[in-house]
């Protein structure tokens, strides 16, 4: 065994040292690996370096470097003032800025809004941050009472009644309606050729009428001595908590399990009364403001916020319809949302405007706002409808038919086990519904009403405020803001989408 | 000895209660009458309320409006139309209005989209960035913000027609529209047209042998030589044959503004701008998602294969990507004409302005127009997603085999 040195083919000497591969990470890396490494690729690095400069540094210059930033009136924004060419009109954006977000609302009364919007904030943010514990009661306060709440301090007015004479109102209107269809039957009766049906119908339908009269007769007997009452509002919420707790109590389970139930009944009637008591709503709560009055970005706000709020109860109710095994409401709800899904929202916006004062009754008229939020609504509802229904299509049928092996009724399968899991799928997509409602709210301004977009074109008008760069700076202002929100909720989308494909990745 | 299976029972009564009622049976019958009879209130309310309300307006229902003189102007007409005309006629303006700006609109969306999915894709760092703001920025504003942006700000600060911007002394911008030479049809034009047809069928039909000879025999056809020909060559020696098929009328500056030529109005350039440059984030974003579901190994055995990188794309990445990006593309396509309904916001005269804007304002024929206009747009779109359905179903089926 000779030495392993001596061989011939063993090299003897040491090789000498090959240059450090060559970086290909951080900024040198990048710049070798992805803008330089070919011809064609500096060409392209060049267009898109061009590109850039030729946009970002007039933005720049315009919205940063050459803007005027205090002035009085049109005058600090026009060139042959200021001495050099003049890019963003500041001044202009903080003379208008109580008109771009409040509109019209009136000065003194504007803490109202601030408040809701901090309420808003506040309810919000816990609901989206995942970690955070009772996503249910936040949910359920941010949907129910806070719309709620809100509505009566952006509107300001009071209560006359409560639950109670709300139902025995509505049952009262059914009732008068059930009855008045039956007598014009009757009356159409009288000349048709099918007579002795439409008598038949008409005379049982109105029988059924009187029968639901005296029916619901001891609820509006005890509302007619209620409103005689000094303190008819709270005498009322007084019989409504105890009816509702009670109801609550026995359905809870009665003396063995509904004290929960009841605990909870009682703890809402307090929140309630408390929040009665301190807007004062039995006594004529805060000074009311029409909404003709609303602008700017408080529009937007409540446009979107109501649409969001809206829309996810019937896109869920079209969803399950749509599922559904009974032909005709399976019929209505494919109908129903492809109506919608078909027409552009102008026209919807113009349907809700023109044509639903006519298809009401005469004495009856509807607040231009009232009418822009059913027509977003119902569209809306019917793309969450389409969302919902990817959803429900992803949960395996085992889930449903477990469900019905331990047997839960359809009504507990489909709120306890199917919805949660599809709701949860969806979030994604129903955030990015959220997001072109969001967009889509400027569209009121054609139907004059003033959101954001809408006060902002308003304000051009304004002579006081007329440059050449006025246009162009509102637009810079409205922008930012339509983007800080859009682009927020796409970042939450995709964030909840990571999250719940965590268990995919690898 | 076997016996016979028995039949099952007919169980008609079993099978009627399952049409009528569902999985439910009787309980869903119920439900359905209850429903019908609450849709049938609700109908009957409608109708009757707006019987009395169209009475207390003295409003003549039904569309006989529709053969009334409509008397005002429309600033952009495809077809001959005076104030004279019916609202018939000015339906059909509108109509044909929305569907130039939708065409027009969905051409340059599609290029524009392409290129930006392109830049998006791009190895190059710097380029893919510029792409993902473009879309960023775009997506996350209204489309009606960036309808008044183009309107009202970038237009409206153009200079007037005697400082017009020239585009090599043919074409004009200015904040009264884009002036573009108009073509003038001359002698030969006629057959011009025909030797162009002539070459494009041609040169299809050149194609269509060409791939059956590769696919039949495995021969390879070199066409593009004879398809260029075809399509400029013939057309060429005809011009010098015949004269020129048409001529150009330059607009001239007379006074303060242009003669001659052919003028865009600026509602149609701010709308065709802001509506492409809106759709085209959003294909964007659906062509690039149908590349990247194609399976990278796809590229890697094509070039195994020795195929180009070019060739690659063209007959392995591209015809599965379609697959994926047909149907969402046609959908924002769909997007895009029901978004031109937003022209009202700055006048353009389509559909919506005129019909449901100007009309309903002079007749108060609310309910019929507002149907009509409803109508079309949903006809579209039903017609698109038939049409989508069918090509689903052919996907799947070749899928399948």
């Amino acid at each position: 065994m000779s030495d392993i040195t001596s061989s011939s083919f063993v090299r003897q000497d040491l090789l000498n040292e090959r240059p450090a591969p060559v970086k290909t990470t951080g900024f040198i890396g990048l710049v070798r690996t992805r803008l330089f490494n070919s011809p064609t690729n500096i060409l392209l690095t060049i267009v898109g370096a061009l590109l850039l400069w030729f946009t970002i540094i007039p933005s720049v210059k315009f919205l940063m470097v050459d803007a005027v930033w205090t002035g009085k009136d049109r005058t600090a924004c026009l060139a042959e003032n200021a001495g050099f060419a003049v890019g963003a009109c500041w001044p202009y954006i903080q003379a208008k800025l109580p008109q771009l977000i409040y509109g019209f609302y009136p000065e003194a009364e504007r803490w109202r809004v601030n408040l809701t919007l901090v309420l808003a904030v506040v309810l919000l943010l816990p609901l989206l941050i995942p970690r955070l514990p009772s996503k249910g009661l936040n949910a359920g306060l941010f949907f129910v009472a806070f719309p709620v709440v809100a509505f009566f301090l952006l509107h300001g007015g009071g209560i006359k009644g409560f639950g109670l004479s709300w139902t025995a109102d509505l049952l009262q209107l059914f009732d008068d309606s059930i009855i008045g269809a039956g007598q014009a039957l009757l009356s159409l009766g009288k000349t048709s050729a099918v007579a002795p049906l439409l008598w038949v119908v008409g005379n049982f339908i109105v029988l059924l009428g009187t029968a639901i009269y005296w029916l619901i007769f001891p609820l509006t007997w005890l509302r007619d001595q209620l409103q005689g009452t000094g303190q008819s509002v709270w005498a009322d919420f007084a019989i409504t908590a105890a009816i509702v707790s009670l109801i609550a109590f026995v359905l809870g389970g009665g003396v063995r399990t509904g004290g929960r139930a009841l605990a909870s009944s009682i703890a809402t009637f307090v929140a309630i009364a408390i929040v009665i008591k301190l807007m004062g709503l039995d006594h004529g709560g805060l000074p009311i403001v029409q909404t003709n009055l609303w602008g700017g970005l408080l529009v937007t706000l409540v446009v979107s916020v109501t649409g969001i709020v809206t829309s996810l109860p019937i896109g869920i109710a079209l969803a399950l319809g749509r599922r559904s095994t009974i032909p005709l409401i399976r019929i209505f709800s494919i109908a129903f949302i492809e109506f919608w899904r078909g027409v552009p929202l102008i026209t919807v916006l113009f349907f809700a405007t023109y044509m639903l004062p006519l298809f009401l009754p005469g004495n009856f008229t509807v607040d231009g706002l009232v009418r822009a939020l059913i027509g977003i609504s119902l569209f809306t509802g019917a793309y969450q409808a389409e969302n919902v229904r990817g959803g429900l299509a992803a949960i395996p049928r085992g889930q449903g038919e477990a469900a019905a092996a331990l047997g839960l009724s359809w009504w507990k399968t489909t709120s306890l086990i199917v919805l949660p899991q599809a709701l949860r799928h969806v979030i994604p997509n129903l955030v990015n519904s959220f997001i072109s409602l969001f967009k889509d709210t400027s569209l009121v301004s054609i139907v004059a009403l003033f959101d954001l977009l809408g006060s902002l074109r308003a304000s051009f008008s304004d002579p006081k405020w007329s440059s050449p760069s006025t246009a162009f700076t509102g637009f810079a202002f409205a922008g930012i803001i339509y983007f800080i929100f859009c682009f927020g909720m796409s970042r939450y989308s995709l964030f909840v989408e990571h999250r719940l494909n965590a268990h995919r990745r690898n | 000895m076997s016996t016979e299976a028995r039949k099952p029972p007919p169980q008609i009564a079993l099978k009627i209660r399952r049409v009528l009622g569902g999985k439910t049976g009787w309980n869903g019958i119920a439900v359905q009458f209850a429903f019908a009879a609450v849709l049938g209130w609700i109908a009957y309310e409608i109708v009757s309320n707006a019987r009395a309300n169209l009475e207390n307006q003295h409003i003549a229902a039904g569309f006989g409006f529709l053969g009334n003189n409509a008397g005002f102007d429309v600033n952009q007409t495809l077809i001959s139309y005076t104030g004279s005309d019916t609202f018939l006629r000015v339906f059909l303006v509108g109509l044909l209005n929305t569907l130039v700006v939708s065409v027009v609109g969905i051409v340059f969306a599609t290029v524009i989209g392409f290129i930006v999915a392109l830049c998006r894709l791009s190895p190059n760092w710097l380029l893919s960035r510029v792409g993902e703001i473009y879309v960023e920025i775009i997506r996350n504003l209204p489309v009606l913000f960036q309808i008044l942006f183009w309107y009202l700000a970038v237009l409206a600060a153009l200079p007037n027609p005697r400082q017009s911007i020239s585009l090599l002394g043919i074409a004009f911008v200015s904040n009264r529209g884009l002036v573009i030479p108009r073509p003038i049809g001359e002698s030969g034009f006629e057959v011009f047209v025909a030797v162009l047809a002539l070459g494009i069928v041609a040169s299809l039909a050149l194609r269509i042998y060409a791939r059956r000879a590769l696919f039949q025999r495995g021969q390879m056809i070199r066409i593009w030589p004879y398809v260029l020909g075809l399509l400029f060559g013939l057309p060429l020696v005809t011009m010098l044959v015949s004269g020129l098929p048409f001529t150009f009328e330059l607009p001239q500056l007379k006074g303060f503004n242009f003669a001659g030529g052919s003028r865009i109005i600026p509602e149609f350039v701010a709308l065709t701008l802001a509506l492409s440059t809106y759709t085209a984030a959003f294909i964007a974003e659906i062509v690039r998602a149908g590349i990247l579901s194609v399976h990278s190994g796809q590229m890697e055995a094509g070039s195994s294969l020795g195929l180009s990188r070019g060739t690659t794309l063209r007959l392995v990445v591209v015809p599965q990507a379609m697959r994926v990006i047909v149907p969402p593309l046609t959908n924002q396509y769909l997007n895009l004409t029901k978004n031109s309904s937003l022209a009202v916001a700055i006048g353009y005269p389509d559909l919506v302005s005129v019909f449901a804007g100007t009309s309903l304002s002079q007749t108060g024929q609310a309910i019929e127009i507002i149907a009509m206009t409803m109508g079309v747009y949903l006809l579209i779109s039903l017609i698109t997603s038939a049409v989508m359905s069918v090509y689903g179903w052919r996907v799947s089926r070749s899928l399948g085999a």
